[in-house]
């Protein structure tokens, strides 16, 4: 059985996975030959993370089988996987920076001497495994002095290092460049070729149609299906990830777009506008009293332009015009003092302060601008909150209540709140409606376009399309972070902008 | 190929040997007989305590660590050693011995509740040090000399090497360079050794390479624990006395020759030459401040500024082997 060589080298079957409250997979099959690169697609939260950790050994299946090469394993720990043959190249390096390369190949199964660790040997150990991804550098210096490039390489070398079969590269291209991407993929050819099976889970279509033979796509913890490379077309690949089923959106009517002309100036102009490595460059420009979406799958660089905006990170490159005045956003308080707002995605890590009352959390960010040493007065927080949890129709019992004790969709709106008291002129929303039910969504829609009507520009995030559609006059298509589209008028659809983010001219 | 460059890592380390070789070359200028042997002898003898115990600070704040019980256990030993010798009339070597295993020990429970219930060792070593300074009180609540011959003759005598008509090594420096030495080889010519480095550079990689990161943290304060337990050995030695109150904030004179000795408070980065180097640098000071007739406490002084500015150093050199890596990625 083991040494047929037509059967797969993993077959997982019926694999099911829940944590406290969420079912991260079910009833997931998944199958990888030998001598195949094969992709493991989905959008958040589809389950492909929990899926590697759980056939590397660092999270227990609740059910399932696993063979590898016919035989069924069960692997209890990252050390026990490695013994079987399964080897993993984590998205972040996850390497020890201050020890050389050579170390960090051979760490834990280092060549010893009389039980000495033998460091001749090492170097000469590590310089073979590196000669298997065709790199040749100084082993013996520290592995922090070296480009991502060579590090992920040097984790790929101490993957294959141990006789590996099955090697899983989770995300590795995702903080390489092109040269590198395509060096990388020079090695993982070679590696094919010498009988190995690679899953590679990653968010970039085109390193997906240039590298992988076959494609497995999950959402929410099931399996969609696994298709041949070269049978799948790259709208339907989408289409499957985002989960709307490409006949139904290409026959559906198509969306009302132009949603409200807008009534204002030009407020935020980008030229050529990005960070190296990050995302960019982008080129658009927004109005006052203007709604424009930026879409694309996630990992496309959407919120990476939101943060560069608002100076979470500095822009390397172009040029950011605010209401006409060209500008370097530094920090977020410099963003904040000009006008702009930001809600972030992750709205529990960046956002709330769950222990703190409604009252509180809406009145942060505006008593953060005053100063400390000019306190509001307690009625104008009273005041202040009032008028937003009507305004919003924030369901609490009072402003006292501990915002944790809230619904997701009156965090939303709490945060939302916050950011309104400052009174800004740029509104940028990340995901506002994620994890959020349905009928706070609808509202949370119905709030941003009164925002808009009120004369606010607004720069909205979001995957589902159908709310970006909706929502939106313009929408900016974002792909492998860069700007690929700008969809307007008759041509904002969700089928459009689907179309803009396979990349149009490869599709169907 | 890129130019061959010091590795900044190594930075602190020549530093420390810099400011080391400073420090002694000052005396020699200033005082007539700084440079003789009996002043290189008491170097080593009379800072023994502070290197065995420093040695093991070495190993846990390597591996990410903190432990703040040396001081408590080196008074604990010392006092357990006394009243085994001298009331029970146990054999010195049983004595030793037995003190050794419990200071091992204690190290060894520590590092397990620090593993087992993810526990900040700040904390378990806090605690460790209320305990351990409590029993030694426990034992004896006042100190008492050991007149036993294994200590007037043998560790004094026998044991100590006779260099010159006047001078001699005395044992407890000897204690002082053998534990250097092997702790010179574990930190790196053993997988232990380098485990413990990779678990202090980075915990998760550490977990997710497949390193034995359990173990290897109950290891660090056992090595901890012995050499705490060592240090009071060696403090019978120099002083044929044990004390309950001995070496208060003892570990902390450790964890200040360990940082001067160029090892980074968060763990993965330094060496054991280092704070050799370090508790010699203390030393020196020490030595200086007397021989100038100061007070004593100027010593307090120049170490506390002398530590601020290795900190300094060190911000520097990581701040710009910072920028190093960052140009190599983008640049």
């Amino acid at each position: 059985m083991a040494s047929d060589a037509s059967a797969p080298l993993l077959e997982i079957r019926g694999l099911t996975k829940s944590f406290p409250g969420v079912k991260a997979l079910e009833g997931v099959d998944f199958t990888v030959r030998r001598g195949e690169v094969h992709a493991l697609m989905g959008e958040n939260g589809a389950g492909k993370s929990t899926l590697i950790k759980v056939l590397t050994g660092v999270y227990a299946p609740d059910g399932g089988t696993f063979r590898l090469g016919g035989a069924v394993i069960r692997p209890a720990s990252t050390k026990e996987a490695e013994a079987v043959g399964i080897s993993t190249v984590y998205q972040e390096v996850n390497l020890i920076p201050h020890l050389s390369v050579a170390e960090n190949i051979c760490l834990g199964r280092q060549p010893t001497r009389f039980g000495f660790v033998d460091w001749a040997g090492m170097t000469r150990r590590a310089v073979a495994a590196l000669a298997r991804v065709d790199l040749r550098i100084d082993v013996r210096r520290p592995l922090s002095s070296y480009s991502i490039a060579i590090q992920q390489l040097t984790a790929l070398a101490r993957a294959l290092d141990v006789s590996a079969r099955l090697l899983i590269l989770d995300e590795p291209t995702s903080s390489l460049d092109a040269r590198e991407v395509g060096e990388l993929f020079q090695v993982l050819r070679k590696l094919r070729a010498e009988g190995l099976g690679i899953v590679m889970v990653t968010h970039f279509l085109d390193q997906v149609y240039a590298i992988a033979d076959r494609i497995t796509v999950l959402r929410d913890g099931r399996l969609v299906g696994e298709y041949e490379t070269a049978k799948l077309p790259r709208m339907e690949l989408v289409s499957r990830m985002v989960g709307r089923d490409w006949s139904a959106v290409a026959a559906a009517p198509r969306a009302v777009a132009g949603v409200g002309e807008p009534t204002g100036e030009v407020l935020l102009e980008l030229r050529n506008f990005g960070r190296p490595g990050l995302v960019g460059p982008v080129d658009f420009s927004l109005r006052a009293g203007e709604v424009m979406g930026l879409a694309g799958l996630l990992g496309s660089g959407r919120t990476e332009t939101a943060r560069l905006i608002f100076g979470i990170e500095r822009a390397r490159t172009g040029e950011m015009r605010l209401g006409g005045r060209p500008i370097k956003v530094h920090s977020p308080r410099q963003a904040i003092r000009e006008g702009l707002a930001f809600t972030s995605e992750n709205r529990k890590l960046e956002g709330i302060i769950p222990h703190l009352s409604v009252r509180e959390n809406i009145i942060l960010a505006l008593q953060a601008r005053e100063g400390l040493l000019r306190p509001l007065p307690r009625a104008r927080q009273l005041a202040l909150a009032d008028e937003f949890i009507q305004l919003l129709g924030i369901s609490t019992p009072g402003p006292e209540q501990a915002v944790m004790n809230l619904s997701g969709g009156n965090q939303q709106k709490v945060l939302l709140a916050r950011w309104l008291a400052l009174q800004p002129r740029l509104l940028i929303l990340d995901e506002p409606t994620r994890g959020i039910d349905v009928g706070a969504k609808a509202e949370i829609e119905k709030l941003v376009q009164s925002l808009r009507a009120k004369g606010l520009a607004i720069l909205f995030i979001s995957s589902e399309l159908e709310e970006v559609v909706r929502g939106c006059r313009r929408v900016v298509v974002l792909r492998d972070r860069v700007q690929v589209g700008e969809l307007t008028g008759p041509a904002l659809t969700e089928e459009g902008i689907l179309q803009t983010i396979a990349g149009a001219s490869h599709a169907p | 190929m890129k130019p061959p460059r010091l590795n900044s890592q190594y930075i602190p380390l020549v530093a420390t040997g810099v400011v080391l070789a400073v420090l002694y070359v000052t005396g020699g200028c200033l005082f007539p007989n700084f440079f003789s042997l009996r002043v290189l002898v008491n170097l080593f003898g009379g800072n023994a305590v502070l290197g065995v115990a420093a040695i093991g600070a070495t190993f846990v704040i390597l591996s990410g660590g903190i432990d703040l019980s040396v001081g408590a256990v080196i008074g604990f030993t010392s006092i357990l050693i006394a009243t085994l010798v001298e009331e029970h009339h146990v054999a010195p070597l049983l004595a030793i011995s037995l003190a050794l295993l419990l200071g091992t020990g204690f190290g060894a429970g520590m590092g397990a509740l620090i593993q087992r219930f993810e526990l900040p060792p700040f904390l378990v070593t806090l605690a460790g040090m209320f305990l351990a300074r409590g029993l030694a009180f426990v034992v004896r609540p006042d100190n008492l000399g050991i007149h036993h011959p294994f200590y007037a003759e043998g560790i004094n005598h026998s044991l100590a090497l006779q260099l010159d008509s006047r001078v001699s090594w005395p044992f407890a420096a000897t204690c002082f360079v053998a534990l250097f030495l092997v702790a010179l080889v574990l930190a790196h010519y053993t997988r232990l050794g380098r485990n413990i480095y990779a678990l202090g550079g980075d915990e998760t990689s550490a977990r997710l390479m497949g390193l034995p990161v359990a173990r290897t943290k109950i290891a660090t304060y056992t090595i901890g624990g012995f050499c705490s337990a060592l240090a009071g050995v060696v403090y019978t030695f120099t002083t044929q006395n044990g004390d309950p109150a001995a070496c208060v904030g003892k570990e902390l004179e450790a964890i200040a020759a360990v940082v001067i000795g160029g090892t980074l408070l968060s763990g993965g980065v330094g060496f054991v030459a280092g704070t050799g180097m370090g508790v010699l640098i203390l030393g020196l000071i020490q030595t200086l401040i007397t021989y100038q007739n100061l007070n004593s406490w100027w010593t307090v002084i120049v170490v506390g500024l002398l530590l601020l500015l290795f900190i300094l150093l060190q911000n520097v050199v990581s701040a710009l082997s910072g920028r190093l890596d960052n140009t190599a990625r983008h640049g």
